[in-house]
């Protein structure tokens, strides 16, 4: 009976008891290691060995890197504080990095102008902020980002501002020419005409009318010759121009690559697998030692401006590519929707296609960026002084001859910096990205 | 009543061109040829003329003249008195070598680690992470050129295996020598070759190989005879007869037999004079070059294998559980071949990518073709154009063929996809 | 022309900015700098220090011919070259001259189209063994692995002269002198071999010289001097007699230092005075000013100051004249006279 059910039972809990702590095995840094580590006979193997091994290389590197040769001037000096402190000689000789480290960074770029390439790059995170801090940079700063590109060679070659300025007023020229062809043809047409104008003005106006404003109204900064480039700044240079020169080269490809019209998307297609089909380092020969012979006789103009045309060539294909990607991946309603509101090919690009596609890609563009940025290293098969090539020169002068692993490693490390902080970013980029897509 | 009448024939003007849309795309094509060729015009002009200014005819009659220069990797019988042509085809032979050696690396350990990289080993995965972190972030070039001198500053020098007490000596019962000019393996012999064969003239082909190929290959057809016959038997009576031991002995015996017939017999290296001779040397700058690219490829690699690993939902894994396979089986069998379809097409090009970096072999000095064609017969007979555009085509050649090949088998992959 | 550096530059891409035509001397003194190309570095002939400043023995006659053109020994913008860069550099007109450790041979002069315009070191190729190896001659070697620098004749020496002694090697062939010095220390390869000069200047900066001898024979006749583009004999005879001048100043007793005090009046050797300007007009022949002389001495001394600077016995290189001695003391230069 169940009334009775209280009287027969001698105990009812009526409190809950408290709860037991889980097995000491299971929780806390044991628990932890036994569920992470030693699972299971093959992971315990696994987990020792790894160890082992990380021991292994601890043990051989960290007398080498624990050297008191920061103030050493030469490597003769390097080996004395050894032989001083009665150790063998194995150990590094940080010295070059404490003599070096400014060269390695800016290469012969007049040491009083520093400032100038850390305030480009300081302005390039500026002018990149409506793009990569969308949420927290106010979307004015979009028109610094547009005028960067034109302070950007200012500040680091210097010479007179009026040749940024002109250049930039083609801009507004092909603008005026667009508005203009318009009234005559349709806007496939204007865009042609207008890109024409552009070209001419920057050609054969912008030189002259410079030099008449800057003859009017000096304002230039101390010239630096780009042979004074190295280092990093250099790499970085090569790969901050190659991308940003490479955006409109690559929309215009992966337009064609997509066109309807055979004989442009054949032409695109050709471009793209060719420079995707050869080495990086033979479009590197090419500057070096053919651009001379296909340019008109006499033109000449220096071996990192050709190393800078040839890589933008480069990127441009793997930009078109990245926006290819882009386009393909925009759900098809929205070239249908952009149909149906009657715009024509061009205004649906502009207004519809083109601002989504971009979106979309920035991961894969700044993916090839970080690929760019790794490869201005072949310029030093070329001759150029960029990290590596520097270190051979530096390796060259009579105190640092025999030095090795120093160099390589700074420079392994900027680099991992570098490349390593972009990458996280655009996967940030990435997953910020899709959420906004789903 | 409507009646159905054709529309009035229009005559054609010249604005259509223009503004009537059929038109319009002949009218853009029109100029896109008309650019390009005048592009393509003016730099066959310029190139032309600067050519003429410097003197220069070009013509490839350099690349049969002698080169002059040694190679020390070399696939095929060359000397300093061959052309150049031939110096280029041992370039192209040796950049072929290590491309294919450094894929096939890559696709090993690239896989290894992306699966490790999800493994439930805390310490395991991290160090995995730091693995292709630290490739993925530092130029290959770098790589390259550490790699080569870690061999060199850590293995021993050949004078270390000399003297009565030496430092260092070889591996595996004497037969494989490691030193910092690279490893000396033993070589296959035969005391009764049946001598080479010359293709075109140019190159020497082991008669010895193609016999054992032949052999080989027939073996291998009985053997998948037997095998079908076999499986025939199982379907008419339910019971499969063993047949493994007379496979294995059909695959085996006529090699062995042949290999004996050739007296065939193992060239250990031995250390004569300032080098090991005897025994296959695989060069330093050769497995520099490989151990880098394939490293540096393979941190690519882990990345998409585990990115395609996670694109196959956790149903599929949990669902194989629920069938009883451990969870090995489960990556085998389920993951890893629904994961290939998402993995392969950019495999393809980090294959291609592999390919096109064995050009800085240059760094180590591995004769490839950018060391031979486009390096020291560059230098030595100043014919810029000509060696570079050769080499440009040459690389555009492979890139084509390795991604057409790749693409054929992404194709028969893909037609499993529902 | 400072104006327009970067944008100028690709602006006149279509204009020219013309720099490979004839007339060099008008061009440098046009752009206020010699451009003089260089090697990447190399140990006492051309390396950057830490302020970015060139210095060498090449880099020195650069900034001789500078002096002696612009006025302004420090009036050089270096163009780093590599062996496979540098002709193009010169045949395109990117560098004025090129002072680049490279070998007068018969095809570069004739069939590249440059003119040499001197030799300012007799080089020759050698080997360089360590001495636990034993080898005590070049004709021991058989068998041996041997590194080389790729780009240059050093290599077509070798094949030869292992071809004509019947011997085999097996070649290492390397980019740089840096990486060769540590393939060789870490004895990846028995032998190393280049020109003599550099042999002893890698030598030099081993920790334990001693330990490595350079063997007797060379193997190869190596002149290494600068030269300029075919077709311009203005620039080419300024080079060359910049050369001579330094060579001639040494053999003459003008240096550095009492230069200036020579050329303040004529002294009573008319030969120095026609050097120094004080008498007849030398200079002005050249195109240049009749001090030009004056100024590539004071640049960086004579021939055998810029010599003993740089590569010379109290430096570390520690490199003996031998056949770059003035021909009065058994070596090769001797200059022809100013007159």
């Amino acid at each position: 009976m169940s009334n009775t059910h209280a009287d027969t039972v001698l105990f009812v809990r009526d409190t809950m008891l408290p709860q037991e702590e889980p097995p000491s095995s299971t929780v806390g840094p044991v628990g932890w290691a036994k569920t992470n580590l030693f699972s299971g006979w093959a992971n315990t193997l696994l987990t020792i060995l790894s160890i082992l091994f990380v021991a292994f290389l601890l043990q051989r590197l960290l007398p080498w890197f624990i050297a008191p040769t920061w103030h050493a001037d030469s490597l003769s000096e390097c080996r004395e504080i050894f032989v001083g402190i009665a150790r063998h000689h194995e150990g590094a000789c940080w010295g070059v990095i404490r003599d070096r480290w400014q060269q390695l960074m800016f290469g012969f770029y007049p040491s009083e102008l520093y400032w100038r390439p850390i305030l480009a790059l300081l302005l390039l995170l500026v002018a990149l902020g409506p793009v990569l801090f969308a949420h927290l940079v106010p979307s004015r700063v979009m028109i610094f980002s547009v005028i960067y590109p034109f302070i950007l060679p200012w500040l680091l070659w210097g010479g007179t501002v009026w040749v940024s300025v002109v250049t930039l007023a083609g801009f507004a020229v092909g603008y005026g020419v667009y508005k203009l062809a318009l009234r005559a043809v349709p806007d496939g047409f204007a865009v042609i005409i207008a890109a024409f104008g552009t070209i001419i003005w920057w050609l054969y106006l912008t030189g002259p009318i410079a030099n008449g404003l800057a003859s009017v109204l000096p304002l230039a900064l101390e010239p630096v010759a780009s042979r004074q480039f190295g280092g990093f700044m250099l790499s970085v240079t090569i790969g901050v121009v190659a991308i940003a020169c490479s955006l409109p080269i690559g929309i215009v490809l992966a337009l064609g690559r997509r066109s309807d019209l055979p004989l442009v998307k054949w032409l695109c297609v050709g471009f793209i697998e060719f420079i995707r089909g050869v080495p990086l380092i033979t479009l590197l020969f090419v500057a070096s030692v053919l651009l001379n012979i296909f340019l008109p006789p006499g033109t000449n103009f220096d071996i990192i401006l050709r190393v800078m045309i040839m890589t933008t060539l480069f990127a441009s294909a793997y930009m078109a590519e990245v926006i290819r990607g882009g386009l393909a991946a925009l759900p098809k309603g929205q070239y249908e929707g952009a149909d149906s509101l009657g715009l024509d090919y061009w205004q649906a690009q502009r207004l519809i296609i083109m601002p989504q596609a971009l979106k979309i890609s920035i991961p894969g563009i700044v993916s090839t960026f970080i690929g760019v940025f790794k490869d201005t290293t072949l310029v030093s098969i070329i001759g150029l002084l960029d990290p590596l090539g520097l270190a051979t020169a530096i390796r060259a002068d009579t105190d640092w001859n025999g030095i090795y692993w120093e160099l390589f490693l700074f420079i392994g490390v900027v680099f991992f910096l570098f490349c390593f902080s972009m990458s996280r970013y655009s996967m940030y980029l990435e997953r910020k990205l899709q959420t906004g897509h789903r | 009543m409507t009646t159905l009448s054709d529309p009035p024939a229009e005559s054609f003007k010249l604005s259509m061109l223009v503004y009537d849309t059929r038109y319009r795309a002949i009218t853009f094509q029109i100029i896109a040829l008309i650019a390009f060729l005048t592009l393509v015009g003016w730099l066959a002009n310029n190139t032309i003329q600067n050519l003429a200014d410097l003197g220069k005819e070009p013509s490839f009659g350099f690349m049969f003249e002698p080169a002059g220069y040694d190679i020390n990797q070399r696939l095929i019988d060359y000397s300093s008195q061959s052309s150049h042509l031939r110096a280029a085809f041992v370039g192209l032979l040796n950049t072929l070598l290590v491309a294919v050696l450094g894929c096939i690396t890559a696709t090993i350990v690239g896989v290894i680690v992306g699966v490790l990289r999800l493994s439930g080993n805390w310490l395991i995965a991290r160090l995995m992470t730091v693995y292709v972190e630290m490739f993925r972030n530092v130029p290959v070039l770098m790589w390259i050129v550490l790699c080569m001198a870690i061999l060199i500053e850590s293995l021993p020098a050949p004078s270390a295996f000399r003297g009565d007490d030496p430092a260092s000596t070889m591996k595996l019962f004497d037969s494989v020598a490691i030193t910092n000019r690279g490893v000396y393996v033993p070589e296959p012999l035969f005391a009764r070759g049946l001598g080479d064969i010359s293709v075109f003239g140019a190159f020497d082909i082991s008669l010895d190989l193609i016999a054992i190929l032949l052999v080989l290959g027939g073996s291998i057809f009985v053997s998948r005879r037997i095998g079908k016959k076999a499986d025939a038997t199982q379907e008419a009576t339910g019971i499969r007869p063993r047949t493994w031991h007379i496979r294995t002995g059909v695959l085996l015996l006529p090699v062995i037999v042949l290999l004996g017939l050739l007296g065939f017999h193992f060239g250990y290296p031995e250390l004569k004079g300032f080098n090991f001779a005897g025994g296959t040397h695989m060069r330093n700058s050769l497995i520099a070059l490989w151990l880098a690219l394939s490293l540096y490829t393979a941190a690519f690699i882990a990345e998409i294998v585990r990115a395609g690993i996670l694109a196959i939902s956790s149903g599929q894994s949990e669902a194989a559980a629920a069938l009883g396979l451990r969870s090995n089986r489960i990556m085998s069998l389920v993951i890893l071949p629904q994961a290939l379809r998402v993995i392969i097409p950019p495999l393809i090009s980090q294959y291609l990518n592999l390919t096109k970096n064995s050009s800085l072999a240059i760094a180590v000095g591995y004769m490839d073709i950018t060391g031979t064609l486009m390096g020291i017969t560059l230098n030595q007979t100043g014919r810029e154009l000509e060696t570079v555009l050769l080499g440009m085509l040459v690389y555009l050649a492979i890139s084509l063929s390795i991604s057409s090949v790749m693409n054929l088998y992404n194709n028969r992959v893909k037609l499993v996809e529902r | 022309m400072k104006t327009t550096v970067f944008l100028g530059a690709l602006t006149v891409a279509g204009l020219a900015a013309g720099a490979a035509g004839a007339a060099t001397l008008d061009d440098v003194k046009a752009r206020g700098t010699l451009n003089c190309g260089v090697s990447t570095g190399l140990v006492g002939f051309a390396a950057p220090d830490d302020n970015g400043e060139w210095s060498g023995f090449d880099v020195s006659l650069c900034r001789a011919v500078a002096a002696a053109v612009l006025g302004d020994p420090t009036a050089v913008e270096f163009v780093p070259t590599t062996g496979k860069t540098r002709f193009t550099a010169l045949a395109s007109g990117e560098v004025d001259m090129l002072a680049r450790n490279t070998t007068w041979t018969f095809s570069r002069d004739v069939d590249l189209k440059f003119t040499f315009t001197g030799v300012n070191y007799y080089d020759g190729q050698g080997f360089m063994v360590p001495k636990a190896l034993g080898v005590s001659s070049a004709k021991e070697l058989d068998g041996a692995t041997v590194c080389i620098q790729t780009g240059t004749t050093t290599e077509l020496n070798l094949a030869d002269f292992f071809r004509v002694n019947n011997m085999s090697y097996e070649p290492v062939p390397i980019e740089t002198n840096a990486e060769a010095q540590q393939q060789f220390l870490a004895s990846a390869c028995d032998v190393y071999t280049t020109d003599a000069s550099g042999l002893a200047a890698t030598r030099a900066t081993f920790e334990t010289p001693g330990d490595f001898i350079i063997l007797p024979e060379i193997i190869s006749k190596e002149p290494l001097g600068p030269l300029v583009r075919h077709g311009d004999d203005e620039w080419g005879d300024i080079v060359t007699w910049t050369l001579n001048a330094l060579v001639a100043a040494e053999e003459l007793g003008v240096t550095s230092a009492n230069a200036k005090d020579m050329a303040s009046a004529a002294t009573d050797n008319p030969e120095i005075n026609r050097l120094l300007g004080t008498e007849g007009s030398l200079g002005e022949m050249l195109g240049l000013g009749n001090d030009w002389a004056l100024m590539a001495i004071t640049a960086g001394g004579n021939y055998g100051e810029i010599f003993e600077k740089n590569i010379g016995e109290n430096t570390p290189i520690g490199l003996a004249r031998g056949l770059n001695a003035q021909y009065t003391d058994g070596g090769l230069l001797y200059t022809p006279p100013f007159r």
